[in-house]
Parts: C-alpha cells; structure tokens; sequence
C-alpha cells in the first residue's frame, strides 16, 4: 500500500467521485503514478477512476460530454430496436423493476436463516440448492444450478467470477460495481486474505480459505456461521443479521447487538 | 484468426485494492438501466446466446478502459450489427432507416415474470459416461484455445483435483461460437494455493473452477 493511501485520500470525495464516473471509465489498470504527488509514492486507483479524470483540470466538463455521449448512444439504440420492433419498452420497465425492488439480497438472507434454524433444511440445502432455495419461492435467471458452501470454524468459503460476473442473481440480486471490478477479479483468487482484510475481516490463520471461481453456470452461495448469542432469535431475526457480503464470503453475518 | 480476451482476470498483478461502496445503488445512471435492460431483451429474442454475448464482451479491445455497463452496451451494439439487424447508419441516426428483420421473438411485459423465473438451465442428459471420477488427480489443459472458453488462464497446465461433478452441461465454448450445445460432463477441480501461484501462496488457500471434460487430461 502506498504511502498516500495509508495516509487516507479522502475517501469520502473520492467515494463520490466513483459515483459520478463509474458511468463513464472502466478498466484502468489500477496502479499509476500522480503527477506532482508529493509523497513520491504511488496512489492507488481502483479500476472505475481513470487517470484523465483525475488530473484534468476540467474535470466535469469531460463528464458530462461523454454521460451525454453514452447517454445518446443508449437512446440511439434503443430507439432503433423499438422502431423495428425487436423490443416491446414496456418489457425493459419490468426487467429494471424487477431487479431494482423484487429481486436482493433479502432473498439470500431467507435461506441462510432457515437453514440456521432448520437442520432439515440445512442438508437439502447442501445437498441440492437448487430445489431448497426454489421451496422458498426464489429461482431462475443465474440461478439455474446453485450451490450452497456453509462456513465452519475451519473453513471459510469466497465467491468470484474471474472471467466476468456471474452471481447468483435470484438470491442476491445484481451483484455490487467491486464485484464486478478488476481489482477483485485479479486478486480473489490469489491473496484472498489480502482481499478480505480490504473489506475489514480477518480470520485466524487456521482457517482454510476455499475460494469458489464461478466458470461454468454453476452459481454459488455462502451460508455464513450463525453469530454467537442469536439462540433466542427468531428465524426473521436471524435474516436480518445476514448481509450480501457474508454470503458471498467478503464479509460475517451482523452481531445481534448491532440490530 | 488469434482469439484473444481481455476479460481473464484472475492472478493479475497490478489492479490495487478493491473498493466497496456503501449502500451502493444498483445502477450509477440512467442509461445503465438501459443497457442492462436491453441486453435482457435482446437476449430473448433468440437472435445470439448467452455465451455468444460474453464472447462479444471480453473480445472488445477496449474492454479495460470501459466501465462495466459500457461493455455492455458496446457487446449489444456489436451483436445487432453482426447479425444485421441494426446497420450502422441507423445507430447514428438514432432511428430506424431499413426494414427489420421478420421472425424474431420479441419479449412482452407480461412474460417477463415468467421468462426469469425459467431461466435458462443449462443441464443435459448424460449420452455419455463421464471419463473421470470425483478424487481423481487431473492437468487442465495448458493450451490457450483459439475461440471463447470458460477455462480461466491461471489454471491452464495445473493439475488439481475432482472434487465434484455437476452433471452434463451445455458446452459454452462450442455454444459461444453456435456450433450447438454439445453438452459436456462438468466438474468442480480444486487446486492447492501453492500449485497456482508457487511459493507467494500462503498455505491454507485453495481455488476451485467448473471445468467441462474437454479441458480435462489424465495424469499420465
């Protein structure tokens, strides 16, 4: 890590500006060297940042140029398919619904629960996923084959997809801009503690880490371990403890005080 | 022609941290919404499949300079063009110029609900017995092949084993180039740390991948 970094770019600036160009860059390979960075060392740029953005002086004119310019490009092409009646646009306003209020992670966090609370339950879930998650109600696109890894004290399971971004979408929805980044497809599968550490979890060296690299239409799903002290806890408790990240191995379930 | 994909991302060096964003939406922008939900509906139509789609992304040349949904976007306007139902002088006119193309399937509001909760599955019956066994010592195939494969390059010429078979499944490197499914046995090959990055591996880490048996040679 640079020493820049360790003295903290402004993360929340930068945060926002993340936002606003993720629309627009991509790939940069991430490390690169500032101009008149006066700590003579590196700073780090994740792959949504590119360098012109960050050093141009006009900044947001370039932005708002190339948003018009992709913006068009989007209303070109679809205009056109419409016009040739390829696509119907009511379709398009349920598939962005669907994904924007029906379909999330709160899915996810029903199976890890039930299967918290219902041994029964736990093994068909490992046993056959597929069938377990659909008897909840939750299948298809991207989810056609699942696969549930439960994490034990000597095991902890990761989830990346290295040649794109297949995620289990039925149960967690869309998967999140770093999961789709380079920087977690470059390295999940090679410092995967150095990567876990970057989301703030830490794990005793005992603990094996699996990590799963989605290559085929098998999509995985990480049942986390059942915090300490949720005994007492309902089974729609206990989903509230579950977040996106511990099921696909970036992060733990929430303490229960934390509710 | 040399096939080359800029999507194989796993075990580079030189990407930096990853950066989670809180609460982070789902779509930065308006036209991201639009991308992706064209792509679906495209994708319905029957025109390419799945694995023709990732084909066309990971092949774009600017892949690593584009943003996720512009990779999209782009691998969408590549594969109307290719297939000749858009033509170029459209797209820069932003209206329909020349007539379309009859006979496609197109996706209604009301199959939508329908349409992802089918998906698309991608198991086979078995026509053949699987030529490997769950515990068997296997070498992926070291071989960079000349069209789309799902076959990362960091596992290429390892040797791992079979942990798992997942059944018959379509093949996505024939299904890319629409030669057909030819379904294949697939297998989850786990490997050590140590055998896919040397000694910079600490101990304690294994990567699995889902490799079809084509990628697959005994151990001789």
């Amino acid at each position: 890590m640079s020493a820049r970094s360790d003295l903290g770019v402004d993360f929340g600036n930068f945060s926002q500006l993340f936002n606003s160009l993720e629309s627009h860059t991509g790939f940069l390979p991430a490390r690169s060297t500032v101009a008149g960075d006066d700590s003579g060392g590196e700073l780090q740029l994740w792959n949504n940042v590119s360098m012109s953005d960050v050093t141009h002086d006009h900044h947001s004119d370039e932005e708002h140029s190339e948003l018009t310019q992709v913006d068009l490009r989007v209303r070109a092409l679809r205009t056109v398919l419409e016009q040739k009646g390829y696509i119907d646009s009511a379709a398009l306003d349920v598939l962005i619904d669907t994904y924007e209020t029906k379909i999330g992670p709160r899915n996810g966090a029903r199976v890890v629960a039930r299967a918290w609370v219902d041994s029964a339950f736990r093994n068909w879930l490992l046993e056959d996923a597929t069938a377990a998650i659909a008897s909840l109600g939750y299948a298809g696109r991207q989810g056609e084959h699942m696969v549930a890894v439960e994490n034990t004290e000597s095991r902890h399971n990761l989830v990346v997809c290295t040649l794109c971004s297949c995620y289990p979408w039925p149960v967690l929805g869309l998967p999140p801009t770093w999961y789709k980044s380079a920087p977690y497809r470059a390295r999940a599968v090679k410092d995967p503690r150095g990567v876990l550490a970057e989301f703030g979890v830490t794990l005793p060296d005992s603990t094996e880490i699996r990590v799963w690299d989605s290559t085929a239409e098998v999509r995985y799903l990480v049942i986390p371990r059942r915090p300490a002290g949720t005994e007492s806890l309902a089974e729609a408790q206990l989903a509230e403890l579950v977040t996106r990240d511990s099921m696909i191995g970036t992060g733990l379930p929430k303490a229960p005080d934390g509710v | 022609m040399s096939y080359r994909s800029h999507a194989d991302l796993g075990g580079q060096d030189g990407y930096g941290r990853v950066i989670p964003e809180p609460d982070e939406e789902l779509f930065h922008a308006t036209w991201q919404r639009q991308a992706f939900a064209l792509t679906l509906a495209m994708g319905a139509t029957g025109a390419w499949n799945l694995d023709t789609s990732r084909s066309a992304r990971e092949t774009l040349p600017d892949y690593r300079s584009l943003s996720y949904y512009e990779i999209w976007l782009k691998a969408l306007e590549k594969l109307v063009l290719e297939r000749g139902l858009v033509s170029v002088d459209e797209l820069a006119a932003g209206r329909m110029l020349h007539p379309a193309r009859p006979g496609l399937a197109v996706l209604r509001a009301t199959d939508v609900p329908a349409l992802l909760a089918k998906g698309s599955p991608t198991l086979r019956p078995a026509t053949a017995p699987a030529r490997f066994a769950v515990g068997e010592q296997v070498r992926l195939r070291a071989a960079a092949p000349a069209q789309h494969t799902r076959l990362p390059g960091y596992a290429r010429g390892k040797t791992g084993r079979i942990e798992q078979m997942r059944g018959v499944h379509v093949f996505a490197d024939t299904h890319a180039q629409g030669l057909g499914e030819q379904p294949r046995w697939l297998y989850t090959v786990v490997f050590t740390g140590a055998e896919l990055w040397g000694d910079a591996s600490t101990c304690g880490q294994s990567v699995s991948i889902d490799a079809w048996e084509p990628y697959l040679e005994r151990l001789s």
